[in-house]
């Protein structure tokens, strides 16, 4: 087993690192790099698995198991390696193209199945790879290079999916804030099923500023709506209030702090995370940060694993010669 | 009195009703009691694809033959010599395929005249004389059944729904097959519902004594134990001996067996025989789809343990961006397709051999997988144990191929001794310096399977082209040209029994070469033929890719190669290529396997005409 007392060093791969000069995905890499020796699990333990995508060179960088697979495949081929191999830490890395379109389908069912995987989801809202095309996160409208007269589709918020189909872990944070980004995943990785992060992430070249909104400091205070579990909810101005059974937003001058509400990251009840992660358009204006739902349900792998044990105690382990001599059989002399 | 007895060499028995009338359990039960007598057997069968079309229709029709011998038989048989026939629907989906002089034994309660024009019957068959070249036996079977059965607090629905083994019991009188092990079956099969038991019973012990006192069935036939190789026997459908192979093969290699499977017809049933067989360390993950299913084997199989998927055409389809990363990062993945007629969703639950291209080059860019075919249902206890020694061995995805016919038709099989499976150990890259993921073995050409968990070995691998040994990202051309090659050659070089030849005479100039499962139709005309003072030499492939090496010069030995496929002639257009030797293709796509008649009259053709 690998020495523990590992630095951001131990981390980093011998490769160079090939994305264009200012991407949002340079600072998500020092980030994880930086956080990996705090997890205490040895290097041969971990494994990145991601899909298509310039988020999903991600693994090259890395000095872990690591795997760059086919487009918005990652979460099929990590469930696998997460039930076949329990014992590994998978963590893996996708876009807002490779996870929401192509991949959409295996996404939702790794989060519904709560396999234990650590998915970031790089939001650009962009298609960066091939060159600047809208992606399913693109706000409507968008000009692209697919969309001369403007994007017709609705977009995806990624965090209101993935609490659609029962994730029990989803999260949101931003490329340029390290703080903040390595403590949602010191909470990830705490977790025990599947977490999906959204991290917003500035392409540059395609989509330049498309966050400057939650990332400018003339902007930021009064845009993030920082969620803290046991803390209001609430930006510099506004707070989150609750509307009957639903949550609206309230600006502070207006109300009483008091009733701002108290951020329950383990409510069961889907339904309140999923109004939170409505709370925000496509403009930014009002965007929830942090842990939007933490909640406890058994991983899958475990599940699955557990099984398999309890089936092979209960009736001990398979026979090869019975299984091939059971049913009706027959000597010929 | 007891009625006299006529000894037969062999029997082929059609069971046709309502896909509701239990056809398929009736014909399972009859070839249990045949195989049990030491008979030899082939079944086929024959399946609608709705689940249950309107009830007396002719897309409802379900069928199950089955063929027994006092020799050995090859295939389910062409013409049967008994049709039981459970209403019109079933004499009228069936009639064409059962020659003058056959036994038709027919419900004739169900030859209502709403039945009868339900499938458009004009006037009763049973009363126009149209079935006077046949032995036909009207028997009163629902009647017969649900008075037998009065004394049981049973609906009416209920006491017929025992009318299947009302006709097994007669055909098993006729044929003098024992009842004991059927009586054991409903036993088990019902011991939570004693009515439904008491029924069956009755039922099935009505239908015997009604052929041993009714006037109407004068003879009872018996056909002699067929002579087999000592040794303990089992019927076995092909699924279930693909399900069996790869859990002996994950025994014998120490694996961790991985299915990621999405069910489709005719594959699933694999699916649910090795999710019976958890206490194995068996995993079975039902994906959310095709892709999901072979991507979760790939995941298994990248950290160590045996994956496998199971599927038919439109999954292979859907999997082959999927198995094309599988070649590129050279991991063992197995990849079972149990054929059916295509293309699109095409015949769900008919045979068919028309995957062979799909599988061989249905991926982007030079892409190559080893391809390997089972010829017959207990063969493929064999051939999943072959696909997992090849996928092992050169880190490869392996195709293995079967098909709707192999799936659902069943043989005996003499039960192997487990001490004597294949040793299919592997070796994982150990924790090493410098370690280099695509350093390849000289022999094999594989690179080590190298899993996480390891340590000093950690590497990053993907689809990207890679450089030789490193493994690194690399996109030069003089590279890719190498890898490409590299890739194809350790393809090529896996190393596979020669073809075997059967030619008895030595002298044949007409080479009967068949693939999958063809082999029994290809075999028993082969049989004929012979009888018939023919030279005919005969050679089944079960390895596709690569071919076993002595194959050129098996063709070229013989004048003509004739080759049926239940395609176009897929493989005939692989062999032309590659060793530009010529193929009389007889080609069928009926979603039937072919019949003896028409393979011989096909070699005869060949033999005489030009």
């Amino acid at each position: 087993m690998t020495d523990l007392t590992l630095n951001k060093k131990d981390f980093t791969s011998d490769q160079e690192v090939r994305w264009c000069p200012g991407c949002g995905d340079y600072s998500v890499l020092s980030t994880m790099q930086s956080f990996l020796p705090e997890l205490g699990v040895p290097r041969e333990n971990i494994v990145f698995i991601s899909g298509i995508g310039c988020s999903s060179r991600f693994p090259y960088y890395l000095n872990t198991f690591g795997m760059h697979s086919i487009h918005g495949r990652a979460p099929a081929i990590a469930s696998g390696l997460a039930i076949a191999r329990p014992d590994l830490t998978v963590f893996v890395i996708t876009g807002d193209g490779d996870a929401l379109s192509i991949g959409g389908n295996h996404l939702i069912h790794a989060l519904r199945r709560n396999v234990e995987l650590k998915i970031l989801l790089f939001n650009n809202r962009i298609y960066g790879l091939t060159k600047g095309q809208y992606s399913p996160a693109s706000e409507q409208g968008k000009i692209t290079k697919s969309t001369p007269y403007g994007s017709l589709d609705t977009p995806f918020n990624p965090v209101s999916l993935a609490i659609g189909a029962e994730a029990t872990f989803v999260a949101r944070s931003i490329d340029s804030d390290r703080k903040h980004l390595t403590q949602i995943l010191r909470q990830a990785a705490a977790h025990k099923g599947s977490a999906l992060i959204e991290i917003y992430q500035n392409c540059p070249i395609f989509n330049d500023g498309a966050f400057d909104q939650v990332k400018d400091n003339e902007t930021k205070e009064g845009s993030l709506l920082q969620m803290v579990h046991g803390l209001p909810i609430k930006s510099s101005t506004f707070g989150v209030v609750r509307d009957g059974a639903r949550l609206k937003l309230a600006e502070l001058s207006t109300i009483n702090e008091a009733d701002v509400v108290i951020h329950d990251a383990h409510d069961l009840d889907p339904s309140y995370a999923f109004a939170l992660s409505r709370l925000s358009g496509s403009s930014l204006e009002h965007t929830p940060i942090g842990v939007f739902r933490d909640v406890e349900r058994p991983g899958y792998s475990a599940m699955v694993n557990d099984q398999l044990s309890s089936i092979i105690q209960t009736q001990g382990v398979g026979d090869l010669g019975k299984l091939l001599n059971s049913g009706d059989t027959w000597v010929v002399d | 009195m007891s009625k006299p007895t006529i000894a037969v060499k062999s029997v082929i028995i059609r069971f046709a009703g309502d896909s509701g009338d239990g056809m398929q359990l009736t014909g399972d039960r009859f070839t249990m009691d045949t195989a049990s007598l030491g008979n030899d057997i082939s079944t086929l069968p024959n399946f609608p694809a709705e689940i249950r079309a309107p009830q007396g229709t002719l897309p409802g029709v379900s069928s199950f033959q089955l063929h027994f011998a006092d020799h050995h038989v090859r295939t389910a048989g062409d013409a049967p010599d008994v049709l039981v026939a459970m209403n019109p629907a079933a004499l009228k989906a069936n009639i064409k395929d059962i020659p003058r002089g056959a036994t038709i034994i027919v419900d004739k309660d169900e030859f209502t005249s709403r039945n009868l024009s339900k499938v458009g019957y004009e006037i009763n068959p049973l009363d126009d004389g149209s079935l006077s070249s046949y032995k036909i036996h009207p028997v009163a079977l629902t009647s017969m059944t649900v008075a037998a059965l009065a004394h049981l607090p049973l609906s009416r629905k209920e006491a017929e729904r025992a009318k299947n083994m009302f006709a097994l019991g007669l055909l098993s009188w006729m044929y003098h097959r024992p009842t004991d092990a059927t009586e054991a079956f409903l036993k088990a099969k019902f011991a939570k519902k004693p009515d439904i038991l008491e029924a069956n019973l009755v039922a099935y012990r009505t239908g015997w004594n009604y052929g041993e006192t009714s006037e109407d069935f004068a003879t009872s036939y018996e056909v002699a134990p067929a002579h087999m190789p000592p040794g303990m026997y089992r019927n076995i459908g092909g699924n279930i001996a693909l399900a069996y192979g790869l859990i002996a093969a994950a025994q014998q290699s120490g694996l961790k067996l991985f299915l990621g499977s999405y069910p489709i017809t005719p594959a699933s049933e694999i699916l649910h025989e090795l999710s019976k067989h958890k206490k194995f360390g068996v995993i079975t993950f039902q994906a959310e789809d095709e892709i999901a299913a072979v991507g979760s084997a790939l995941g298994a199989s990248y950290g160590g343990a045996l994956g496998i998927t199971t599927t038919s055409g439109p999954g292979i389809a859907l999997k082959s961006e999927m198995i094309g990363l599988g070649v590129m990062l050279e991991l063992p993945l197995i990849i079972i397709d149990v054929q059916r007629g295509g293309p699109s969703t095409g015949l769900p639950t008919k045979t068919e051999q028309a995957d062979l291209l799909q599988v061989m080059f249905g991926r982007n860019g030079e892409s190559p997988a080893a391809v390997i075919a089972a010829s017959t249902p207990s063969d493929c206890f064999t051939m999943a144990m072959e696909a997992v020694r090849i996928a092992t061995t050169y880190r490869v995805p392996v195709f293995l191929l079967s098909d709707g016919y192999i799936a659902n038709g069943s043989e005996p099989w003499k039960i192997p001794d487990v001490s004597t499976l294949p040793d299919l150990s592997v070796e994982f890259a150990l924790s090493q310096d410098n370690f280099l993921p695509y350093l390849r073995d000289p022999q094999s050409l594989a690179r080590p399977w190298a899993i996480p968990g390891t340590a000093g070995i950690e590497h990053r691998i993907g689809g990207i082209e890679k450089q030789d040994k490193t493994g690194e990202i690399n996109y030069e051309p003089a590279n890719h040209d190498f890898m490409v090659r590299t890739r194809q050659a350790k393809v090529d070089g896996i190393a596979v029994p020669d073809l075997e030849v059967d030619d008895p005479t030595g002298d044949a100039k007409l080479l009967f070469l068949g693939w999958g499962s063809t082999y029994g139709p290809i075999a028993s005309a082969v049989e004929t033929l012979r009888n018939n003072g023919e030279k005919i030499a005969q050679a089944h492939l079960k390895y596709i890719n690569p071919f076993p090496s002595n194959l050129g010069a098996v063709l070229n030995k013989y004048e003509k190669v004739i080759t049926p496929e239940m395609n176009l002639g897929q493989l005939a257009m692989l062999l032309r290529s590659k060793y530009l030797k010529d193929i009389v293709g007889y080609n069928m796509v009926r979603g039937l396997p072919f019949t003896t008649a028409e393979l011989v009259e096909a070699a005869m053709g060949v033999l005489h005409n030009d």
